[in-house]
């Protein structure tokens, strides 16, 4: 396949469970596509080098950069952006913990730590602030410190574990943990 | 940012690639995951006339064993490697390197032979790939070749890559599978690039005393380094502590590091000196640990 620079591509991908298929120049980046051709601008776009983590989402199930990926480069793939996460109106499990700790201020990095943590919390059953501390060295905030955003993963971990306890007949309050001490 | 303008071509198979590569020569560049090279071109460091983008070849992520060889696929993400068992169990000092590259976030893009051709003298892959004595397959439209890694760096940011070929596969002896190891870095904070980062592979005797040693330094050199004088001076002995000093000592005596923006010369020969007897009794103490546990 070969793309001349001046020509468009026929790129067609699937966002949030939406098929767009649009006309992109073969060096448009991934994150200005979510924004300008898909209208997604819940994609945040900071420094555009792969070091704030801001522009994160999931491509294929993965948290990556879509600032470090070309558009065309994506073709075919199953995206998932922070627009994707809130099912049926209510808010992702990981919004409200972001929510109910005071995991965000300002609010510009919170898309990009949202599709780390979806990842993180997937592929680890039971982290510990160490391993989530780890994941969040990918991601630049200004305003929180991270106290309030570790707080906030580490609490959908609980209870999930809790509601996982709950289910096999142990009685354990799903909101057992208050809200976080400063 | 916005990269310059640039032809775009996606070959389906290697030898479309390599025969890409032939027609483009220096005005081709290769893209895989991109991790280093999309910084490079938002910030327009670089203005290729034409990517060829090698991301999607299927035929080249893998990891496999074959006789006495671990055979990593060049465009294996770097995360499938660092949660490969079998990296774990046949060079777990890769497994124990991969975490400090970048984040998790990046990792997940990021593939195992780009880091290698990058050549970037403080990337982890090749200062892990340089203790473990591995080898390259190269390939061009014209032959397959294998270079040790030892031969392929030449300086910073370039290998003996020729711009008509690309890398395939990188090959790891794993007949005798090295008891110690150890890998470590010092960066400012977590995912940055290692001021100094040290890898080593060491394997005792009956004794306690060393058999082998290959101890390696990142960050102080225009190529990753061997550490050849430690060599000399460790084989056959035991690991005291006054030993470990004078090993620390002779690993900086190997090397002349720049100073930069993010450290002085002095830095970085403290650091080679405290991360290279750091690898090192590390290593040592696995390799005794694990004689230990074999007899």
């Amino acid at each position: 396949m070969q793309v001349k620079r001046e020509e468009r591509y026929s790129l067609r991908l699937q966002v949030n469970g939406k098929r767009y298929e649009e006309q992109v120049e073969p060096r448009k980046l991934l994150s200005d596509f979510l924004r300008e051709d898909c209208g997604l601008t819940g994609t945040h776009v900071g420094c555009e080098h792969g070091v704030c983590g801001a522009c994160t989402v999931l491509v294929d199930g993965r948290a990556v950069r879509s600032c470090l990926i070309l558009a065309i480069q994506a073709e075919g793939a199953d995206i998932t952006t922070v627009e994707g996460l809130a099912q049926g109106g209510k808010p992702h499990p990981l919004q409200e913990a972001f929510s109910e700790c005071h995991a965000l201020q300002c609010g510009f990095c919170t898309p990009g730590i949202l599709m780390s943590s979806v990842e993180f919390l997937q592929t680890h059953a039971d982290p510990g602030k160490e391993e989530i501390a780890d994941m969040l060295s990918g991601h630049l905030c200004r305003c929180t410190g991270y106290k309030g955003i570790v707080e906030a993963v580490q609490q959908v971990a609980d209870r999930r574990k809790e509601g996982e306890k709950h289910e096999s007949g142990d009685p354990v309050s799903i909101c057992s943990r208050t809200a976080p001490t400063v | 940012m916005k990269p310059a303008a640039f032809d775009y071509l996606r070959p389906s198979t290697v030898e479309e690639a390599c025969q890409y590569l032939q027609e483009y020569g220096e005005e081709g560049k290769l893209i895989a995951g991109g991790q280093s090279l999309v910084p490079i071109l938002n910030m327009r460091l670089s203005t290729p006339e034409c990517l060829i983008d090698i991301s999607g070849l299927e035929e080249l992520k893998y990891i496999r064993e074959e006789g006495d060889w671990l055979h990593i696929g060049a465009l294996t993400r770097q995360r499938d490697v660092e949660r490969s068992a079998l990296v774990r169990e046949k060079t777990p000092l890769l497994a124990e390197a991969l975490p400090y590259i970048g984040h998790m976030q990046t990792r997940n893009r990021g593939t195992f032979g780009g880091s290698l051709v990058h050549a970037d003298p403080t990337a982890e892959i090749p200062l892990s790939l340089l203790a473990l004595q591995a080898a390259v397959v190269i390939q061009s439209a014209e032959e397959t070749r294998e270079v040790n890694v030892e031969d392929f760096f030449i300086t910073y940011l370039t290998t003996d890559l020729m711009p008509n070929e690309m890398l395939r596969e990188v090959k790891i002896p794993t007949g005798s599978i090295p008891k110690g190891y150890s890998f470590q870095e010092y960066s400012r904070k977590h995912g940055d690039f290692a001021l100094v980062a040290a890898a080593c592979v060491l394997d005792v005797d009956e004794q306690e005393r060393i058999a082998s040693v290959r101890l390696t330094l990142g960050g102080v050199d225009a190529v990753p380094v061997l550490a050849r004088e430690v060599e000399g001076l460790i084989l056959g002995e035991k690991l005291t502590d006054s030993l470990l000093l004078e090993a620390g000592r002779a690993a900086a005596a190997d090397i002349d590091p720049e100073g930069d923006l993010h450290a002085s010369r002095e830095y970085r020969l403290h650091l080679a000196e405290v991360f290279a007897a750091r690898v090192l009794e590390t290593a040592y103490h696995r390799a005794v640990l694990g004689k230990g546990s074999a007899t």
